[in-house]
């Protein structure tokens, strides 16, 4: 028997037993820092307990005898014993056989919902799929897939393209460089150096309206992990952030897959240009703690992918007053800060701490290489805070996803060429303006309108006039036929969990001036074919 | 009252934490409690998320509890800022939740802190592991012939910079060719530059089950396919074990082992690791009993053990399991139906007389075990390249390759790293020259360490693999018990000024042993090790 006598003090309720381990500790709760235990426990035991409830509603509750015998003590029944242990083999036969067949090998519950078929069959990733087994190329594959889903600029890869043939030659042969300041063990949260030049570049690419000190930041291998040391750092599983929907789709996984942490949407509209209201906000903290569910912090976009827009300086006040007010975080992950173009202008959310009294602890900005730089392959990124105790876990956690040491000095030559900087971000940005009102006019000329967007790599679209039913499936279908049909693969808005149908979000930067009108042609055919039906 | 009954001690309370006896103990019934009424649903489908996930988190919760209770002493202003809390007479729910929205807004009594996770506060809390003590300490007076004679010579961190020089010369020939495409000409920049598949690209997996087959022996050949690079093998480590088990879970692992697995499994997945104790009369080899002992006692507390973790050649000992040993841990996986990893990291860096064997080398093609044995290797201490951050994760079951693909997107190597990795793997003259020198190396400076301990009387265990030796100092130490250890290890830290690995950190059962890292030496520093040591060694 594998059993001990001792597991069969059992009784049933998790309501019972959660007054149980409250009453006990009713005295802890009034001394100090008992508010922990008091209120996780019971928190968590009325949660299980409701899902519990929930799950066997249409079941009767079996065996109501546990109840009286829990209720008379200590003595342990013998029917009680082998039952323990029928409960115990039972449980470790399903260890046994999963699914059934004999001694398949498990994997963990997480691993599981990761490699779910939920997540390959979303449209994002079927879209992503398709398009780069059959990529569009103007001659060897013209009726190929054109990709407008992916998340990355190559309007400016020749001028790093072209630094690098330059320079690649004296990479790890700077004169102060040995062998073993590059394959050694280096700390995990990146070089110093690598620091100073990210936080210059950072500076840079917001028009130097801020800067940012190296020593509250840690690097990096990418703005993923990123985001997801914060999420560990910040909540404990169970826990929520708020994010203003539409979001990019990718956030979901970023935040969720090994973190056990969950996203509440807030819903933004089009009426409001799809900014964010602190109502909306304020709602969605309290239906959350009607739930029971802890709200840790809000995670905003700025520039907003996928909508394009900024938070305007007025919106960021409020938002940490929000925050403050609840006691709660603000991740804002600027990737696109120097990716802007248009019109508004982007405001850093530390340059709002610095200028307010604002409590700096609670206000963490994600960054990276990836898109200002276009160097998605490099990985790295980058977590600036002002909260020491973030900033100390973060640097430990960073030997999980730590950027390799050349790769780092190349970075570090690179970033440390000013004039080569400075040009890139003007050439860039300009790069960006042209191809975005080419696009748009392009759209607009088939009478399909955009949200104003003036940072990041796509437009926001709005094309619910072109859905047939008004609704997710009839957005599915049109992003089914401009896939299909037209050979285009755009992110559609439900995949950005965006409460209204008919909007999409086309990245333009992976395109060249000249596939504009290709584009364009396409979308025309697929609303030809619209008319004519409906 | 029924509470009563939980007075009674719970006999599967381990070692030190008699502290925590009382809050565990009700947390273990009251998790019984909630598993019995699911009773009819675990033996439906599905209730077992629920059997196990409520005990776990109740005790997840309350160790913490307990954890952050010894050590903090939270000021009193958070109650006083509170109103008297009515919560003495009524003691329903509504007022406790009051009470801690109320938390949100003032934590630690100053107006509004902001709140960490509790998973923070648990990495954050301070070092007390003396491995990780004695980095800082070298780090912050490190030795140097020249400029600091009387610095701290690290022996703690297991790297190997005695093959640095051909790592270099081959980079400083070879730069230009390996960035810009084999051949030299035609750009191949773009390739490093845009998005690249998280889980490395094509050619390294290729170049890597190359090099893998060539430090193995060339016994055996890997599939590129079961292959997913990641940024070092702390993060494959720590992905795999996301995989293969969830919140609560635990792993069985042989010590003594290597301290870094502390950190490297229990900060983020919060799996537990479950120490099986080996003893120096069985020259540290894990045995069966051994095992299934802990794999019923975990059991019988309720937890669930999803695999067991080895190094081979073991870290810190040194020494290579046996294809016999291997094949009863394969039995003993496939009886308990859990998983095997094997990390076998420094499987090239043997340079004894045993012959190493290779986890994949012992399967059959049809065995059904496979999928239950996944592999854990790294171009850190084989290729001495750290810095370069490249780390594998080898599984023969499908879903934890697709799992792990997947899962890379938080610790994917950096292309252009990646790109050099290729050319210098594929240089085959380059890789056989290398692997020569360095086990040369290696048995050079292992003999003079060993031999320089020996004249003080003091012996190693035998090893043949690894960077380190495993020393026994247990004559050197009093009282005989981990204190006595620490105190050696102190002594050797402060006075000697050498930074070692006690044992106690790496979880050995056994008081008294220490593990050095030779191979951070030149062979001229040996001499001013011995010179140091002896100096401890004349005193005690």
């Amino acid at each position: 028997m594998t059993n001990s006598p001792t597991k069969t003090t059992i009784s049933s309720g998790g309501a019972t037993s959660a007054m149980r381990v409250i009453v006990p500790l009713q005295g802890v709760v009034q001394g100090r820092g008992g508010l922990f235990l008091g209120s996780v426990i019971p928190c968590a035991l009325f949660y299980f307990w409701q899902l519990y409830l929930k799950r066997n509603r249409n079941r009767s509750r079996p065996s109501n005898n546990n109840n009286d015998e829990s209720g008379s003590s200590g003595s342990t029944h013998l029917p009680q014993v082998s039952s323990g242990s029928g409960l115990q083999r039972v449980h470790s036969r399903i260890l046994l056989s999963p699914k059934g067949s004999s001694g398949q090998s498990q994997v963990s519950v997480r691993a599981n919902s990761v490699i779910s078929k939920q997540i390959d069959s979303s449209p994002c990733f079927v879209g992503l799929n398709k398009a780069s087994q059959d990529p569009y190329d103007e001659f060897s594959n013209p009726d190929g897939v054109i990709q407008l889903g992916l998340d990355e600029n190559k309007l400016s890869l020749d001028l790093v393209q072209e630094w690098l043939a330059e320079n690649v030659s004296r990479w790890m042969m700077a004169e102060d460089l040995s062998i073993s300041g590059i394959a050694t063990y280096q700390p995990f949260d990146g070089l110093l150096e690598l620091k100073v030049a990210v936080a210059g570049f950072m500076s840079q690419a917001v028009d130097n309206s801020v800067s940012f000190s190296p020593a509250q930041m840690v690097l990096t291998g990418g703005a993923i992990p990123a985001l997801e040391i914060l999420s560990f750092c910040l909540a404990d599983p169970g826990n929520a952030f708020l994010v203003p929907s539409p979001y990019y789709p990718d956030l979901d996984r970023d935040v969720k897959w090994r973190t056990g942490v969950e996203i509440i949407p807030v819903p933004c509209r089009s009426a409001d240009n799809f900014s964010l209201s602190i109502d909306a906000l304020d709602r969605a903290f309290s239906q959350a703690k009607k739930r029971g569910l802890k709200v840790r912090g809000v995670i905003i976009s700025n520039p907003w992918n996928p909508v394009g827009n900024m938070f305007s300086r007025e919106t960021l006040y409020n938002l940490l007053d929000f925050a403050t007010e609840k006691n709660i975080h603000v991740i804002s992950n600027e990737i696109l800060a120097g990716s802007s173009y248009g019109g508004e202008e982007f405001v850093s959310i530390a340059e709002i701490i610095d200028s307010e009294d604002f409590d700096r602890n609670r206000v963490h900005i994600v960054y990276g290489l990836s898109k200002d730089l276009s160097l998605p392959g490099f990985r790295v990124g980058a977590i600036y805070t002002c909260n020491e105790n973030v900033l100390a876990v973060a640097k430990k956690l960073t030997r999980f996803s730590s950027i390799s040491v050349p790769t780092q000095h190349l970075l570090i030559q690179m970033l440390s060429d000013a004039k080569f900087v400075q040009q890139f971000i003007k050439k860039n940005r300009e790069r960006l303006r042209r191809m975005y009102s080419l696009f748009v006019s392009g759209l607009k000329q088939l009478g399909i309108e955009c949200t104003k967007s003036s940072g990041g790599f796509y437009c926001w679209a709005d094309m619910s006039r072109l859905i047939r039913s008004y609704n997710e499936k009839g957005e599915i279908e049109l992003w089914d036929n401009l896939l299909n049909v037209a050979k285009i693969n755009a992110t559609p808005g439900s995949s950005c969990h965006c409460v209204e149908p008919g909007w999409f979000r086309l990245c333009f930067t992976t395109l060249s001036e000249k596939d504009i009108s290709t584009v364009m042609r396409r979308i025309q055919k697929v609303l030809e074919t619209r008319k004519s039906l409906s | 009252m029924t509470r009563n009954r939980n007075s009674e001690p719970n006999p599967n309370n381990d070692d030190n934490d008699t502290l925590k006896t009382p809050p565990r103990d009700s947390a273990g019934t009251s998790g019984m409690r909630l598993v019995v009424p699911l009773q009819g649903v675990v033996q439906g489908r599905g209730g077992l998320i629920l059997g196990s996930l409520i005990p776990c988190a109740l005790f997840y919760f309350l160790q913490f509890y307990s954890k952050r209770h010894r050590s903090t002493k939270p000021p009193s202003s958070s109650s006083s800022s509170n109103p008297p809390s009515p919560s003495t007479s009524s003691q329903n729910l509504p007022d406790l939740q009051r009470s801690s929205s109320r938390l949100n807004l003032s934590t630690r009594g100053s107006n509004g802190r902001v709140f960490l996770s509790s998973r923070a506060s648990f990495v954050n809390a301070p070092n007390d592991s003396p491995y990780y003590i004695g980095m800082d300490r070298f780090r912050a007076d490190p030795y140097n012939e020249l400029d600091n004679p009387d610095g701290i010579i690290d022996l703690g961190i297991a790297e190997n910079r005695l093959s640095l020089d051909l790592i270099e010369k081959w980079i400083s020939s070879n730069l230009n060719g390996s960035m810009l495409g084999r051949g030299g000409d035609g750009l191949n920049i773009n390739g490093i530059l845009t998005y690249q598949p998280f889980d490395g690209l094509a050619e390294l997996k290729l170049a890597m089950a190359g090099f893998m087959s060539l430090v193995m022996g060339e016994k055996v050949s890997f599939d590129p396919s079961r292959m997913v690079l990641t940024s070092g093998a702390t993060p494959a480590i720590e992905v795999l074990c996301f995989c293969l088990a969830d919140h609560g879970n635990a792993l069985l692992v042989p010590t003594p082992y290597y301290p870094g697995f502390d950190r490297d499994i229990r900060w983020r997945t919060g799996i537990d690791l479950i120490p099986v104790h080996c003893r120096s009369s069985d020259a540290f080899v894990v045995n069966i009993t051994a095992l299934d002992q802990a794999f019923s006692q975990a059991r019988k507390r309720g937890q669930k053990v999803r695999g067991i973790l080895i190094s081979n050649p073991s870290n810190p000992v040194g020494n290579i399991l046996s294809k016999g040993m291997l094949l009863s841990l394969l039995d003993f996986a496939r009886e308990k139906n859990i998983h095997v990893i094997s990390d076998e990291i420094f499987s090239g860096s043997n340079y004894g007389g045993e012959e190493f064997v290779s986890m994949a080398e012992i399967l059959d093609e049809e065995d059904p075990v496979r999928d239950r044995v996944h592999i854990i290797y790294g171009l850190s201490k084989d290729l001495s390249v750290p810095g370069f951050r490249l780390g594998v994760l080898y599984s023969f079951n499908e879903n934890v390759v697709a799992a792990s693909k997947k899962l890379t997107r938080f610790c994917s190597a950096s292309a252009p790293t990646q790109s050099l990795l290729v050319a210098m793997l594929l240089d085959a003259g380059f890789i056989k020259d290398y692997m020569r020198t360095n086990r040369g190396r290696l048995r050079k400076v292992f003999d003079l360490f060993v031999a320089g301990l020996k004249q003080f009387g003091i012996e190693c265990m035998n090893s043949s693999a690894g960077l380190y030796c495993w020393v026994n100092m247990s004559r050197l130490i009093s009282p005989y018990n981990e204190k006595g250890e620490l105190e050696l290890w102190e002594k050797l830290l402060d006075v000697a000024k050498i930074n070692v690995t006690p044992g106690s950190a790496c979880h050995c059962i056994e008081p008294g042993w220490f593990r050095c890292c030779f191979s951070t030496l030149a062979e001229k520093d040996i001499p001013v090790v011995m010179e140091r040591i002896r100096k401890v060694v004349e005193r005690s």
